[in-house]
């Protein structure tokens, strides 16, 4: 039983992801606030991001309570949240017939 | 949140300054050495330089110096001319003289040169500096306060801890009556519907949502990209999500208008300044560094500017202070003579969000009490105006006000040659 570590910086109580404030390794038991604890699959940097609730496929993922894209697979908690299950929604606005 | 007492000098247009500063103004870069050689014996004092270095006019450049040469914090405006420039400097004179400041305008070519201009003009800064020191001071409250925000030397501690911060900071103020200013729309690019939502009118989201799409446009062209490999390595996975990070200095209140550079809002609230030129891109980069869209706020009648960084920037500015917030604790570690607040804290465990937040808000309304920033101590007093061109505000940009004290941002005069 590894000690528990307070490694996670949560950006708005809606979110359903959470920020390393530093690096962490795989398998630490990260507390979040009062409901629960989570354990972290792999070894993570600062800044990356970990969900703290279930997200299923096609849902937002929600960082400063705001959608920052769409989950492209099922996501547990605990999981990194990054390139391989997460993509934009975003389609650039572009003006064609000015850049021409 | 604490109590303290603010004090300001009154202009005559009602604006209270937080400093007291003689700004010497080169129109010309053929006059940027005199300009600085003036000012030399007069360092650690509240003497500035700011200036204009294109021979060609630009009314942008003519309204953003009008505005700077009319701050709040601004007392007092000796004008250094080679002579034949094409800065439409009497027009500039009086535009400072209405405003009740004293004003000077040299022409080095009529002075006789090098030695006598300066010689002039450090007579002339001598007496303002006289004269201002007598001008009596009047109380002041947050809700006089105009702030404005930028981020720079970003690192993935910005986004998480040193923005969000600037945006509990921008709330206080707001709740308190201040008027607060975010910008650079090419940094929001993936957020501007969400930024859309928070506007005060559907009409004002929808110009939100075009002030991006600008931007969009313009970095395009440009050739700039906006989402790296160096991001996604920081744990960044979208570029909506790398928008919003940036987007977290505007805070939750509801964002009341649009302003453009060197106009002022009209009224309290959250505004977003549009830096992104309007038409086909011509002058090239919106803008060259952080210090020109320092000076951008500024002229939108910022009294101080929030700058959060997380690599480290030593930066501060003429006319206005600049607030470092650094999030990055090894940083900060290593450069805390050049940071005033330290976000690292909200990495480190030793403090939430609200609290630095309330820190920034409490040292801002210092600045009015004394408190001088880590950059006005190390005589930090960067300048940088350049060309742009704009068009009027639309209408949907400012929904609080029927008519503005001054709409008219002037069509620049294609090609001009002398």
């Amino acid at each position: 039983m590894t000690e528990e570590r307070r490694d996670l910086l949560v950006l708005n109580i809606t979110d359903n992801v959470a920020v390393l404030k530093r690096a962490a390794e795989a398998g630490s038991r990260q507390r979040i606030g009062a409901e629960g604890v989570l354990e972290i699959g792999v070894p993570l940097e600062m800044g990356h991001k970990v969900a703290i609730a279930a997200i299923a496929e096609g849902k937002d993922v929600l960082k400063y309570g705001v959608p920052i894209g769409v989950a492209t697979r099922d996501i547990s908690p605990g999981d990194h949240v990054h390139l391989h299950n997460l993509a934009s929604r975003y389609t650039v606005i572009r003006d064609w017939e000015a850049e021409e | 949140m604490t109590q303290q007492v603010m004090q300001g000098w009154l202009r005559s247009d009602g604006r209270k300054g937080i400093r007291n500063t003689v700004v010497v103004a080169y129109l010309v870069e053929c006059a940027h050495h005199v300009a600085r050689e003036i000012v030399r014996p007069f360092e650690g004092q509240d003497v500035h330089v700011i200036g204009f270095p294109g021979c060609f006019p630009n009314d942008y450049a003519q309204q953003m110096m009008e505005a700077l040469c009319t701050h709040q914090n601004v007392g007092a405006v000796l004008l250094m001319s080679l002579g034949c420039e094409n800065f439409q400097k009497r027009r500039l004179v009086d535009f400072v003289a209405q405003s009740g400041r004293p004003v000077e305008l040299v022409s080095i070519q009529k002075a006789g040169g090098t030695r006598s201009a300066v010689t002039f003009g450090r007579n002339w800064v001598t007496e303002a500096l006289a004269q201002l020191s007598d001008l009596p001071m009047v109380e002041m409250t947050p809700s006089d306060l105009v702030i404005g925000t930028i981020c720079g030397g970003s690192d993935a501690t910005s986004g998480i801890a040193g923005n969000p911060a600037a945006g509990r900071a921008f709330d206080a103020l707001i709740s308190e009556g201040a008027t607060c200013i975010f910008e650079e729309t090419g940094e929001l690019i993936g957020c501007e519907h969400v930024m859309a939502e928070r506007a005060v009118t559907p009409e004002l989201g929808g110009a939100l949502v075009e002030t991006v799409q600008k931007a969009v446009r313009y970095y395009d062209r440009m050739g700039y990209g906006s989402f790296s490999q160096g991001n996604a390595e920081g744990g960044l996975s979208t570029i909506e999500e790398k928008s919003l990070g940036a987007y977290a200095k505007s805070g939750a209140s509801p964002i009341s208008g649009i302003v453009k550079p060197g106009q002022r809002p009209p009224g309290a609230g959250l505004y977003l300044m549009d830096v992104v030129p309007d038409g086909a891109p011509r002058f090239g980069f919106p803008n060259i560094n952080d210090t020109a869209e320092i000076v951008e706020l500024i002229a939108c009648g910022a009294h101080a500017v929030i700058f959060v960084t997380g690599r480290g920037s030593v930066v501060g500015s003429a006319i206005s202070p600049v607030l470092k917030v650094c999030a990055n604790p090894e940083t900060y570690d290593r450069m805390a003579e050049d940071m005033d607040v330290n976000a690292g804290r909200i990495l480190n465990d030793a403090a939430g969000l609200d609290e630095v937040g309330g820190e920034i808000r409490d040292k801002l309304v210092g600045l009015a009490n004394g408190l001088r920033t880590a950059s006005e101590e190390l005589g930090h007093h960067e300048f940088v105006l350049t060309y742009k061109t704009f068009e009027p505000l639309g209408p949907a940009c400012l929904p609080a006000v029927t008519q503005l004290d001054r709409p008219e941002i002037r069509q620049t005069p294609s090609g001009a040659s002398p």
